[in-house]
């Protein structure tokens, strides 16, 4: 007698209820809310959204609870659901030089028009555990100083906030951004990537990229694999409004606001035959606070334009294909995790395979040996 | 050697930028001929070679190369296909690295028998004794066919790619620095080689060298580059035993003197 | 962040098939592409599907596609239509387009699979629809895309063989076993999915429309009806299929794919069809192996798992249990036919 491995439809709804009651926990605890989820895990819901490739929080509250926390799963979620949207056209390029700034900070000046601000940010804290968070408090009363969480948290709108890089550009230190020529940029989502590929094409696909992967990544070009010296000329993150212009309309509307963080940073450059030494940019862009991110992104994205600005190739992070086509935590999951899926049948011939080379083996060694007693 | 060049090199140049790598190169080389390609690194030696192999795109000039039907075709002009075609059978090139010319994962007889295979031989047994007879041409034993070159020495590598490169017979061989990092007996027994397949197949050879010796041994005729131009050109004994310009008596007594 | 009360949700709806109109065509115009260049690998816009990739979101992009209101689909994994992720495949397109489902490979209009072709000769009403993991031949031996583009554009197949080279060298024949990869109509060399080399001459000259879909690489191909697809070997080592010593335990069969089954830890094993419907069609026709059970018989603590498929019955009969391990003490317990139920 035996136990069948192959389950079938029962298996799966048992297993999809289990699932479930493992979801729910303890049932004499409540039900977490979406509410808390994105009040209160903002920077997960921040991941999932950016990721996604989905700005909308209240669904990436209900995939990161559906999900049982499990990010990579909740975006996931929002990527399937993502897919079946239908699209009623682009917006219009997000001004950020017009962000209402939540925090700001320039590692190139020490001090410059809109002032430097720290805003909600874990650097400088003590990574300490704050027990009083475990007993309801709001944290941050013991080693903060005496600044209480509780504080409304400000945005400076008084002085405007021009770009470090926009600085820069005035005096040509830097090259100028890309021009915009008004074709509408390739969308990944709805056309086949063929390689090579625009840099519009490869921001996007490190956008919605793998914060780890790009994280090692962007760490690698700072030990030494394409290193490119970068300093973080600004990073930014605060809310932008989404202008749409319907061509029905006529005029531009406002679609509201999202909240994004942009990274760019300053790049060394030695200049090349046709163009004078240079600061050269990285550019990092992500839905919600999510500067780990940007800054990677910004790092591998320098290092993907090698070929551009005449540099030696030959690092991880410069290479684009291996980049672009690893980078989506989605598809690398999916592949990785469908390992577990019955192989059965190629198992089967393999096995096959493997014990008529076992016996060939055998059967040569035996001659062998019968030739030698032979001698 | 015929009157017909096999391959016609008219205003060859490359920029990068506005560096330059090669400026305004004209050549020919007749079939059976060996033209070496002498200077100093930084002369744009490899830059003609790859313009020559068109791995390089020209900046001016084009390059013409006489088909097996007796044509002579603007490289150029050729399709992809019909270019990659050539330089899988028609053409060979040693590299000075074996590593950029081998597969070095695959067996010596997957190395030799790849380009038959690309031009259609289906028949296992064939393509193996075609590749032991390679081996066997460039002195390595028959029984190293299935061990691949990672286990290999520098010389043998280097013989392996010279016989992965002949197993088609090609009328044109573009060799750069073949015997660049080999210590000083491995090169001249592989020079040594490589004289001989020459002779015996009639083979046209460009080769790129810094080493005047190396050019010596092999080449019938030579090239002497400066700056990305060809400053001197002619019999590779005359060019050698009585240079013309000020900068090759340099080079010719430099290597006397070393 | 936005701050607003989070309220009701509203309820999420698909169109048939869960694909939007707009994106089947597209899929659907990168098929007759496929179609009109047999074995060449179009790319396509893959979209992200409500499952992962590499399980199944290329086939069943095709699939959803291609599939009609009526339309009879049949989802195999291994060759057998009870394995999880066919259950949960099938269970995907009952749930978003109602098609019929079946368990018969005869009735089927549209099949598809991941790893097998049916033992059951197809016929020209058939659509075949492959799950590939990777579409690309030449993937192991050249990991560019870029490079592998001009490979299949100028018909550069050397490297093929010389990966079957160095199989004969290193092994004394080709000990590639599945995914075994195949020229088609003359011209395009293709991955044929990870199918074992035994199912590849089905692929020769086959009535039915084959259609192979690769979500993650977003890659579509297909063979035409009638086409021939010949299986790259050397002319002294030419192409041989797998043979089983022994035919089917249950159905007798033979000149058909195999699973081992361990029976227990002390090497007792016996070799069942993979294809499960072949099996139980034989089977209901009379055809017993050495350790076949008269149907009256079986009973869920025999082979629980190789009883007839699940589809196959009508509502309310009585089916033996489906599941071994995840428990669930429902053994006996009639199922239903057709709904997947998602408890989540």
């Amino acid at each position: 007698m035996y136990v069948a491995a192959k389950g079938g439809e029962k298996a799966i709804r048992n297993a999809h209820a289990l699932l479930a009651k493992r979801r729910r926990g303890n049932r004499n605890l409540p039900s977490i809310g979406l509410d808390q989820i994105a009040q209160q895990l903002t920077l997960a819901v921040d991941r999932v959204m950016a990721e996604g490739s989905l700005y909308d929080v209240e669904l990436a509250a209900l995939a990161v609870k559906q999900a049982r926390g499990d990010l990579i799963e909740a975006i996931f979620l929002i990527r399937a659901f993502r897919t079946t949207l239908p699209r009623f056209g682009y917006a219009k390029p997000l001004d950020t030089a017009g962000m209402q700034v939540r925090r700001r900070v320039s590692a190139t000046y020490k001090d410059l028009p809109g002032g430097q601000l720290l805003g909600p940010t874990f650097d400088y804290t003590h990574r300490l555990l704050d027990t009083s968070l475990g007993q309801g408090g709001v944290g941050g009363e013991g080693h903060e100083g005496h600044a209480p969480a509780t504080q409304p948290e400000t945005s400076v709108e008084a002085e405007p906030m021009p770009r470090v890089t926009d600085l820069l550009g005035r005096e040509g230190l830097i090259e100028g951004a890309p021009e915009d020529d008004g074709t509408e940029p390739f969308d990944l989502t709805r056309a086949p990537v063929s390689f090579p590929v625009d840099r519009s094409t490869r921001l996007q696909a490190l956008a919605r990229g793998d914060e780890g992967y790009l994280l090692a990544l962007g760490y690698s070009t700072q030990r030494g694999y394409a290193r490119s010296h970068p300093f973080v000329g600004e990073i930014r993150f605060g809310d932008v409004e989404v202008i749409f212009e319907a061509p029905e309309l006529g005029f531009e509307l406002s679609l509201g606001t999202v909240q994004i963080t942009e990274c760019q940073t300053v790049n060394q450059f030695k200049g090349s035959a046709t163009t004078p030494p240079q600061f050269t940019r990285g550019y990092g862009l992500v839905f919600g606070q999510c500067e780990r991110k940007a800054m990677s992104m910004a790092l591998v994205e320098r290092a993907l334009r090698w070929q551009e600005l005449g540099e030696e190739p030959g690092a991880p992070a410069q290479d684009e294909e291996f980049v672009l086509s690893h980078c989506d935590n989605v598809q690398a999951t999916g592949f990785v995790e469908h390992l577990k899926l019955p192989h059965y049948v190629d198992f089967q011939a393999e096995l096959d395979l493997v014990r008529r080379m076992r016996a060939e083996h055998e059967e040569e060694r035996r001659e062998a040996g019968l030739k030698e007693a032979a001698e | 050697m015929t009157e017909q060049p096999l391959l016609v090199a008219e205003g060859l140049s490359k920029n990068y930028g506005p560096r330059i790598g090669c400026r305004d190169v004209s050549l020919e080389v007749y079939p059976g001929e060996v033209l070496a390609v002498v200077g100093e690194s930084g002369s744009g030696k490899s830059t003609l070679l790859g313009l020559l192999s068109t791995e390089l795109d020209p900046s001016a000039g084009r390059v013409s190369y006489r088909m097996r039907d007796g044509r002579l075709a603007d490289l150029a002009s050729l399709g992809a296909a019909e270019r990659r075609l050539l330089m899988r059978t028609d053409w060979g090139f040693v590299r000075q690295n074996p590593a950029d010319g081998l597969r070095m994962a695959v067996s010596a007889g997957g190395n030799v028998g790849e380009r038959l295979m690309a031009v259609g031989w289906r028949h296992y047994g064939n393509i193996r004794e075609e590749a032991l007879d390679w081996l066997g041409k460039v002195e390595i034993a028959g029984d190293r066919i299935d061990d691949d070159p990672r286990a290999f020495s520098g010389g043998m590598r280097q013989r392996l790619q010279i016989a992965r490169n002949l197993v088609t017979r090609p009328r044109l061989v573009f060799m750069d620095e073949p015997t660049g990092g080999l210590d000083v007996s491995v090169q001249a027994r592989l020079l040594d080689l490589i004289r001989q397949l020459v002779a015996e197949l009639g083979l046209a050879v460009i080769i790129v060298t810094h080493d005047l010796a190396v050019a010596r041994l092999l080449s019938h005729r030579m090239v002497v580059m400066r700056q990305g131009g060809v400053i001197e050109t002619g019999l590779t004994d005359q060019v050698l035993d009585d240079p013309r310009e000020p900068y090759t008596q340099l080079l010719v007594s430099s290597v006397l003197a070393a | 962040m936005n701050t607003q009360a989070i309220g009701g949700m509203p309820e999420i709806t698909y169109n048939f098939a869960y694909l939007d109109e707009q994106t089947k065509r597209m899929i659907r115009r990168a098929i007759l592409k496929a179609i009109a260049i047999p074995g060449y690998q179009v790319p396509f816009a893959a979209r992200e599907m409500p499952m992962p990739y590499g399980w199944g979101t290329g086939g069943v992009q095709v699939t959803a596609a291609v599939l009609g209101r009526d339309d009879v689909l049949k989802v195999i994994d291994q060759g057998a239509d009870d394995t999880t992720n066919a259950v949960a495949i099938r269970g995907f397109f009952e749930k978003t387009a109602g098609v019929a489902t079946t368990t018969s490979t005869t009735e089927a209009t549209i099949i598809q699979t991941r790893h097998r072709v049916p033992e059951t000769a197809l016929g020209e009403n058939q659509i075949l629809v492959y799950q590939v993991p990777i579409p690309e031949p030449l993937r192991f031996l050249e990991p560019r895309e870029t490079e592998t583009r001009q490979l299949h554009a100028l018909a550069e197949y050397g490297l093929m063989h010389v990966k079957l080279y160095e199989d004969i060298a290193r092994h004394g024949h080709i000990a590639t076993t599945y995914a075994y990869p195949v020229e088609v109509a003359g011209r395009y060399v293709m991955d044929p999915s990870p199918i074992p080399k035994f199912d590849n001459p089905k692929l020769d000259d086959c009535p039915a429309l084959q259609l192979f879909g690769a979500g993650r690489e977003k890659r579509i191909y297909a063979i035409p009806p009638h086409t021939k697809v010949r299986s790259l070997d050397f002319e002294d080592h030419p192409f041989r299929v797998q043979k089983f010593a022994k035919p089917c335990a249950l159905c007798a069969a033979t000149g058909v794919y195999l699973d081992e089954v361990i029976l227990d830890d002390r090497g007792g094993r016996m070799f069942v069809c993979s294809d499960t419907d072949y099996c139980n069609t034989r089977q209901e026709a009379g055809h017993r192996g050495e350790m076949g059970v008269p149907a009256e018989s079986a009973s869920s603590d025999v082979m629980p798992g190789l009883n007839p498929g699940i589809h196959a019955v009508p509502p309310g009969h009585p089916v033996q249990g489906v599941d071994g391990r995840v428990k669930s003490g429902h053994d006996g317990v009639p199922v239903e036919s057709g709904r997947e139920g998602d408890a989540s």
